[in-house]
């Protein structure tokens, strides 16, 4: 091959790898672009603490914020627990190559590919039709309490969407800690559980946080999953008990994009309500790329 | 002098189907220096590791025979582990500050115990770093990140960290494999006076080192105890030709 059709090819597969990059930072700028022009005038403290009027056509969207924060605040309170003993169990107490651990770890990793709206339904049979009916059978004689659709469940299955994230990075934060530092408390005198709470966790607090956060961000933005298991179109009152249904952000935008009766009307608030949903998930990701960064350096410094 | 502190019978260590320790019978003094030679993957490490179980974190191995502390048992169901490992205490080859402060790593192990109240930790805590001879370069920064020291000094902070706990016989692996001559020497020299208060296994891959500051040697080549006694006699007139070999550099 001549040096000229060698020179033409580089500058032709430069250049279309550049456009495919450039493509992808347009696209996201216009995605962006798009929702901040047409919201940003509409995000008004009165739109951010006001309930919506008028079939959605005005006011604001408090309780569907309020509805968010309680709920992932729940599921937080349910997945971090449950996903932090998992990994620590995986990582420090099971033998390192049982079948068990191996069991373990595939239901993990499947769970991570599990469609949500497959949770959503897993939600209504599992939590709402057997736990929550079963309660009400068993403690209140089948009076209808908590076998409905409920921020309790809702909230418990997003925990169980969220769990892989967290015991992944959980894992993560636990691998990286040198072996010799689990000896360094054993030869010290350290039980088990001494050494996991005074020489693991501290080092993996960093790598913890990352993960909550990451399962924060991902619970907040998904409605499949509490689609049938406690959201709600709208809502005179905010929920104060579990047993309460709630109003959220993303379902808030599903229902104002879907079944509103004046779409026109909407559509402002709807921009709105993205612009703040998306402000919301992106300040909560960047909040743990910094938090992973931090330890990695800290990390590094400490080799 | 000669009671014997440790007492270790038939000990063998097995991998599948090695033999990394291989019958091995020996018994340790109180209050004396005993120093381990031998070349790479005689089961040097692997021996110290026995003495205060963290072979156990090690699954893929089996032991059998018997290590006995004070006449006990230390292999036996009823043994406290935590109790073991704190009278039994351990300083690695490569030095290991963990990420925390000059004073929290020292703290560290007292933590572990649950009847502290009456001991004065400052002052355990510049006894023991005045042992390791490491006070006077730490006591203005004991709240800086044990990160910052030096090699040598980690390798003091670790050793110091170790006394914190009180134990009555040290386990040093290599502690100066890494390390300048003056920070070896200032650690040889606390070794010596420490064993008045315990009694200190020594490994090391530097035969000199052994000589200079052990009271008895023992040498382990390929998993077997080729042969022990006093430092000087070792040295001088070893009765195997192997250790002969050994301690004047023809092979390892
Ligand atoms: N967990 C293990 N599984 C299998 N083999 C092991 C294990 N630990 C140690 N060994 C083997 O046992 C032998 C002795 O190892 P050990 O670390 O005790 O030697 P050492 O005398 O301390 O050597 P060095 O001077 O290099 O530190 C080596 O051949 C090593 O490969
Ligand atoms: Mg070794």
């Amino acid at each position: 091959m001549n040096r000229k059709l060698i020179n033409f090819i580089s500058a032709f597969f430069y250049t279309l790898t550049g456009l495919a990059c450039a493509s992808l930072v347009i696209i996201v700028a216009i995605i962006l672009g798009n929702i901040v022009v047409n919201g940003i005038s509409h995000v008004t403290w009165e739109f951010l603490s006001t309930a919506p009027k008028a079939g959605m056509a005005e006011g604001g969207i408090f309780p569907a914020i309020f509805g968010t924060a309680f709920l992932v605040l729940l599921m937080t309170i349910a997945v971090v627990p449950l996903g932090v003993s998992t990994a620590i169990y995986l990582q420090i107490y099971a033998p390192a190559k049982s079948r068990w651990v191996h069991a373990v770890r595939m239901a993990i990793q499947n769970l991570a590919g599990v469609p949500s709206i497959v949770f959503g339904l897993f939600g209504l049979g599992f939590f709402i039709e057997f736990m929550g009916k079963g309660i009400d059978k068993i403690f209140l004689g089948g009076e209808l309490y908590m076998g409905q659709p409920a921020i309790i469940w809702a909230s418990l299955t997003l925990a169980l969407l969220t769990l892989p994230t967290v015991v992944v990075s959980t894992e993560e934060a636990l691998r990286v800690i040198p072996k010799a530092h689990r000896e360094v408390a054993f030869s010290l005198g350290a039980t088990r559980w001494q050494m996991v709470r005074y020489v693991i966790l501290p080092q993996a607090v960093g790598g913890i946080l990352t993960g909550t956060i990451l399962a924060v961000s991902r619970g907040a933005g998904e409605v499949a999953p509490i689609l049938f298991t406690g959201a709600a179109y709208y809502l005179p009152y905010l929920p104060t008990r579990l047993n309460h249904q709630f109003m959220e952000l993303g379902y808030h935008v599903y229902v104002m994009a879907t079944q509103s009766p004046d779409v026109d009307a909407t559509l402002p608030i709807l921009y709105a309500t993205v612009l703040v949903l998306l402000t919301l998930t992106f300040t909560l990701n960047f909040t743990a790329i910094i938090i992973r960064s931090k330890v990695r350096r800290k990390l590094k410094i400490g080799k | 002098m000669d009671k014997n502190k440790i007492r270790i019978e038939n000990l063998t260590v097995k991998a599948d189907n090695t033999e990394i320790l291989k019958n091995i019978s020996l018994s340790i003094r109180q209050n004396e220096i005993l120093s381990a030679i031998g070349p790479a993957g005689s089961g040097k490490t692997t021996f110290l590791r026995c003495l205060n179980r963290l072979i156990d974190t090690e699954e893929e191995l089996s032991v059998q025979g018997s290590i006995k502390m004070d006449d006990k048992d230390i292999f036996s169901p009823q043994t406290d582990l935590s109790f073991i490992r704190r009278k039994i205490s351990m300083v690695f080859a490569v030095p290991t500050p963990l990420p925390m402060s000059i004073r929290d790593n020292l703290r560290l192990g007292l933590r572990f115990q649950k009847r502290l109240s009456g001991i004065n930790i400052n002052e355990r805590i510049e006894k023991s770093l005045r042992a390791a001879f490491l006070w006077d370069e730490v006591k203005n920064r004991l709240h800086e990140s044990a990160m910052k020291l030096s090699g040598g000094q980690q390798q003091r902070l670790c050793l110091a960290r170790s006394l914190m706990v009180k134990p009555e016989v040290l386990l040093l692996d290599e502690p100066c494999s890494g390390l300048d001559p003056i920070s070896t020497a200032e650690i040889e020299e606390a070794l010596k006076n420490l064993k008045k208060e315990m009694t200190i296994i020594l490994v090391t891959n530097n035969v000199k080192q052994a000589s200079r500051t052990s009271d008895r040697t023992v040498f382990f080549l390929m998993g077997d105890l080729i042969e022990m006694g006093e430092t000087g006699r070792i040295f001088t007139t070893p009765k195997d030709k192997r250790t002969s070999d050994y301690v004047s550099g023809r092979f390892g």
